[in-house]
């Protein structure tokens, strides 16, 4: 196989030869090359179809601010959509298809979009699909989806790695060409700290693709030893592959290095890509610029590309973009690139310049004119040029250069609002405003166009970074040649001259969007979508800015521009997430007993992060319900035993622990005895409830606190804001004891008698009656704590040991118990005993309800001040007809209660209007045989005994509701001081 | 971002929580004759600067103190970072 624009020279390695595969056909490549030079060395210049015309497109660049080239690579779970040819290294087997066709890439159907580019103009999408209203989610958007865009996933899951890291500096230095290599080795050499970054996959920048020399050596040969220098240092990291995407507050800085992606799998052990998070004081900033086009009569043709694009794939890749050649420019960089070409023994057709004082040249011809139209149905073969005397005169050529000026590459100066400035030298936005903390801009980034001058000013920003003092040493010698350039953006009268080739917008949408009056930059940018595509208009913008600016006639200083955002280029999803995906998404954690429960072959539901047993299946049992039932029937007949370490626990210490609680709580603490529970109630200062629990005295200057599993986090942080903040002399400290205590709760008339064969105390009624709490031991020593408080409305205590004793004392508990029959339940046999029993939990305190409404309104005391109490005693938090919280049971016992359907009058219409309340819990109650609810009804209070409709059109549930109390078990409460 | 914490150094914003407005602080006087009015416009009324505010953050991955941070809310600038605790007795809340 011939590789037909192969030329000698270059950074390829020829012994090295590498397989590939586009659209299915074999290609032969070098190490050295990237995807895009292996195909134009074999011929290939059609690469892609345009996002929204489907317009044959092939490289524009040689880098990664490609707006065309963008391929689908690798296949199967690890296929990429969207990746840019340009910059994806070549590997041996590797695999990569064209996107966004219908049919094969050379006869792609939906070219047909092109003919009917009249319709596809700027601001298509607002115009043409308005109505019907209906049309838009059935007809337009699916289609107009299929047929614009891009690449598409492989809808598996990713099998790579991505990793997280943190990396601290004295300097960064983004960017190894000249400037950034010049920086990195004055720092370095001083001794700091230094982090040099590049995207490329090969340190020096532009040097790689360039002739001139730097002192003696060619300018790849200085930039090989300033590594190799540069490597020597230990107090340098080298960072190849990596780009820096963003530049963040206070000198913190995301960078993505690309590990795995140059190998068609990556080495095990290591991951696909590494996303750091690097903390410098300082950064030079030597990103080098950017060519950009030229607007003329179809310059969208595969073929014609970028001047200094061809330059690298001559001086780099070794490749011709083809064997004959023009360039167009505007500028004296687009002679470089003719020289360059026509001393690798490419033909040059013609010098394409646009201004009558060109240079000219013993080695090829030098037009005064512009290029006005090509031919080409799947690649450039005629260009027809104009020349100043008005005739045409017609290039034979596959290939055409624009050089119409460089932009400074500004992308990270602007991260932190930072507003790039004209320069008219140039014609370019140069680094202004604000810049990122500590960012110093050196070389062509910062308008410094030549090598001598990104040397001097990656030096001097180095020094002045660091603040090295003395003289600066003497720089290698290098070309020092001044810009010359004469400001052209687009050729006039043309009908389809292409601004952005990756949004397909031409100089004919800028101008529609200013006929149309979307004539601020801001607006032109969206209406267009001009700069908008992944590459964010890195070859774009400029030239719609000015074609805005001679439609306003405006300066396009005056117009203004754009800023850039994060990333600079774009970013996985995948790295961003790191290892933090599927059950590593956030942390696990275990209750002392779940080792014990997963023997006993519990089913687990996450609760917050914990994972708690849900219920306790046992054999023969093949529905949920069975199980759950089972648990609660035999809690309430003989025992249960149920983990209940994850709620929230909270040490309260001190001399003003009482007074402190009085604040956080709205019922009174202050008189609460030693040895004694309370329940209590915490309002936010608005008067909504926040969470509710029991605090503990065990001695006069300490209490236990606990909260809800959900809120351990959010209450801790409210206590300790409550008191730093509002009382910061109150003598009371604040210690989360979650996960230091295993509790369980121990609940069923026959609790008492199994944990007296544990405890080593009298826990007899008399001794410890409802509601009291001591600190005790069991098994004969060890420490523990017991409170005799009950949520399932029966007789039980809860029981906490250290944590480490947690598996022992849930094992000795079903041991001792088994006599009785103990039985493990789990949350939902948890939630069927509270919901029988009426107590609230999360489901009602929703973050809506307020003391009143939950039936505690009198719990508030007036006597004193806490949080939440003057709010709560606001008109509007005390309506006769507040909502209040009752029960619910259905009149035909066999039907339904739905959590969240609606309740409405007997009688009436039923529509929100209407509305007199919701569900908020609700369950099948094995003891009553039937289905319950608990609900919060206006004036609830007031119709105990009501017969309502429950409903919920959505369920198409319609069902006879009486109203009763909360209380379905036990309501007088016989039971839990038994 | 990064904090300076007055007794830890700086650290890095995820480490803290953030509450909001530092006026916070200032919990009127429950027993005063405009309480209800005060309660309201505390718990309801924040101003929203585009400058520097002054507000709370919670060394949540820390050491759990509550930090009072005056930021730029446009240029993400920190001038001074204080313990809460010594600007709420600053401003008069010791018991």
């Amino acid at each position: 196989m011939t590789q037909k624009n192969r030329l000698d020279g270059g950074q390829i390695d020829t012994a090295i030869p590498m397989n590939f595969k586009f659209d299915g056909k074999s290609y032969i490549g070098y190490q050295g090359d990237t995807l895009a030079s292996a195909l134009l060395a074999n011929g290939v210049r059609l690469m892609g179809r345009s996002f929204k015309y489907h317009r044959p497109r092939g490289v524009l660049s040689a880098g990664s601010e490609e707006p065309n080239a963008l391929v689908q690579l690798r296949s199967g779970a690890r296929q990429e959509p969207n990746t840019r040819a340009t910059t994806t290294e070549l590997f041996d087997g590797l695999v990569a298809k064209s996107q966004n066709r219908l049919g094969s890439l050379r006869f792609d159907a939906m070219a047909i979009n092109d003919r009917f580019s009249n319709f596809l103009t700027a601001g298509f999408y607002y115009k043409t699909f308005m109505w019907p209203k209906a049309f838009w989610e059935k007809v337009y958007e699916p289609i107009i989806r299929k047929a614009a865009g891009l690449g598409s996933l492989s809808l598996l899951d990713d099998p790579d790695v991505y990793d997280k890291g943190f990396l601290h500096c004295d300097l960064l230095v983004i960017g190894a060409g000249p400037a950034g290599l010049m920086a990195a080795l004055t720092a370095g050499r001083s001794g700091a700290n230094v982090i040099l970054a590049d995207e490329d996959f090969t340190f020096g920048g532009r040097l790689n693709s360039e002739t001139f020399g730097i002192g003696d050596d060619a300018g790849a040969v200085w930039a090989a030893g300033a590594v190799a220098e540069l490597a020597s240092l230990p107090n340098v990291r080298l960072m190849v592959r990596t780009t820096v995407i963003g530049a963040f507050d206070h000198g913190i800085y995301g960078a993505v290095e690309r590990v795995s992606d140059h190998v068609a799998v990556p080495d095990a052990g290591k991951p696909r890509q590494i996303l750091w998070r690097i903390y410098t004081q300082r950064t030079v900033l030597a990103a080098g610029a950017i060519e950009r086009p030229i607007a003329f009569e179809n310059n969208d043709r595969p073929g014609i590309m970028l001047g200094s694009a061809i330059r690298t794939y001559a001086n780099r890749y070794g490749v011709a973009a083809d064997k004959r050649i023009a360039i167009f420019t505007n500028n004296d960089d687009g002679h470089r690139t003719a020289a360059d070409l026509h001393a690798k023994g490419v033909k040059i057709a013609a010098v394409v310049d646009v201004r009558a004082d060109a240079p000219r040249s013993m080695d090829f011809e030098v037009l005064h004119g512009q290029v006005v139209d090509t031919k080409g149905r799947l690649g450039l073969t005629f260009a027809d040029v104009k020349l100043a005397d008005g005739t045409i005169r017609t290039l034979d050529i596959g290939a055409l250069g624009m050089s119409g000026g460089w932009n400074p590459n500004v992308h990270m100066t602007c991260h932190q609002r930072g507003r790039p400035t004209w320069n008219a030298d140039l014609a370019a936005f140069v680094p202004g405003g604000t810049l990122p903390d500590g960012m110093i801009v050196a070389g062509a980034a910062n308008g410094d166009m030549s090598t001598a001058g990104a040397l001097r000013g990656g030096a001097q920003a180095a020094r002045a970074a660091l603040g090295l003092k003395g003289r600066l040493p003497k720089l290698p010698a290098a070309e020092d040649a001044p810009v010359n350039l004469t400001p052209f953006w687009y050729v006039e009268g043309c009908s389809r001259a292409w601004l952005d080739q990756q949004n397909d917008v031409t100089v004919k949408d800028v101008k529609l969007s200013h006929q149309e009056g979307f004539r601020s930059v801001e607006h032109l940018k969206r209406y267009t979508t001009l700069g908008m595509a992944t590459d964010q208009g890195k070859t774009s913008n400029m030239g719609g800015l000015a074609i805005m600016a001679e439609l306003a006639g405006k300066t396009i200083p005056q117009v203004g521009t754009t800023i850039f955002r994060p990333p600079y280029t774009p970013t996985a999803i995948g790295v961003l997430a790191g290892r933090h995906r599927g059950q590593d998404f956030h942390p696990k954690r275990l209750t002392p007993s779940h080792t014990w429960a997963a023997e006993q072959g519990a089913v687990f539901v996450e609760v917050g992060n914990w994972m708690r047993a849900q219920w306790f299946p046992k054999e023969g049992e093949s529905h949920w319900r069975e199980s759950v039932d089972r648990e609660v029937l035999a809690t309430r007949g003989s025992v249960g035993v149920c983990d209940v370490t994850t709620l929230g626990k909270i040490d309260v210490q001190g001399v003003d622990s009482a007074d402190f609680l009085n604040k956080i709580y709205c019922n009174g603490f202050a008189k609460l005895a030693v040895g004694k529970v309370r329940y209590g109630l915490m309002l936010r200062e608005d008067g909504i409830a926040l969470d509710d629990g029991t605090a503990g005295r065990l001695a006069e200057d300490h209490f236990v606190v606990t909260t809800t599993t959900a809120n351990a986090l959010p209450v801790y942080r409210h206590m300790e804001f409550v008191r730093q903040c509002l009382f910061p002399d109150m003598d009371v400290q604040l210690i989360s004891t979650t996960e230091a205590w295993a509790q369980y709760a121990v609940a069923g008339p026959n609790s008492r008698k199994l944990l007296e064969k544990i405890v080593d105390q009298d826990i007899s009624n008399d001794a410890f009656p409802f509601m009291a709490c001591a600190n005790i031991t069991i098994c004969g020593g060890l420490r523990a704590r017991l409170f005799r408080i009950s949520f399932s409305g029966e007789l039980a205590f809860e029981i906490a040991v250290p944590t480490a004793y947690g598996d022992a004392l849930m094992r000795k508990i079903m041991e001792a118990g088994a006599e009785f029959d103990v039985t493990p339940y789990g949350t939902e046999a948890l939630g069927v005993m509270r919901m029988e029993k009426g107590h609230a939990t999360g489901n009602e305190l929703n973050g809506t309800t307020s003391a009143l409404n939950l039936g505690m309104g009198r719990m508030v005391s007036t006597a004193k001040d806490s949080i939440g109490s003057v709010l709560s005693r606001r008109d509007g938090m005390n309506a006769a007809d507040a909502l209040m919280q009752v029960g619910i049971k259905p009149l035909d016992l066999g039907d339904p209660v739905p959590a969240g359907a609606h309740l409405m009058n007997a009688d009436g219409p039923v529509d929100a209007a209407h509305d007199q309340g919701y569900v908020t819990s609700a369950c099948y109650s094995p003891n009553l045989g039937h289905a319950i609810g608990l609900a919060f009804i206006k004036d609830g209070s007031n119709r105990i005994g009501e017969k309502m409709r429950l409903v919920s059109p959505l369920t198409g549930v319609d069902v006879a509701v009486e109203i009763v109390s909360a209380h379905f078990i036990d309501p007088k409460g016989e039971r839990l001081r038994a | 971002m990064i904090i300076d914490h007055p007794l830890l150094g700086p650290r890095d914003s995820s480490e803290f929580t953030y509450l909001g407005d530092a006026k916070l602080i200032e919990r009127p006087d429950p027993d005063a004759e405009t309480a209800t009015r005060d309660f309201y416009e505390y718990a309801y009324l924040r101003d929203n600067p585009a400058g520097w505010h002054e507000e709370l953050w919670f060394h949540e991955a820390g050491d759990r103190s509550w930090l009072v941070v005056t930021r730029n809310t446009l240029t993400h600038e920190i001038s001074k970072v204080e313990m809460a605790r010594d600007v709420a007795r600053g401003k008069g809340r010791s018991k």
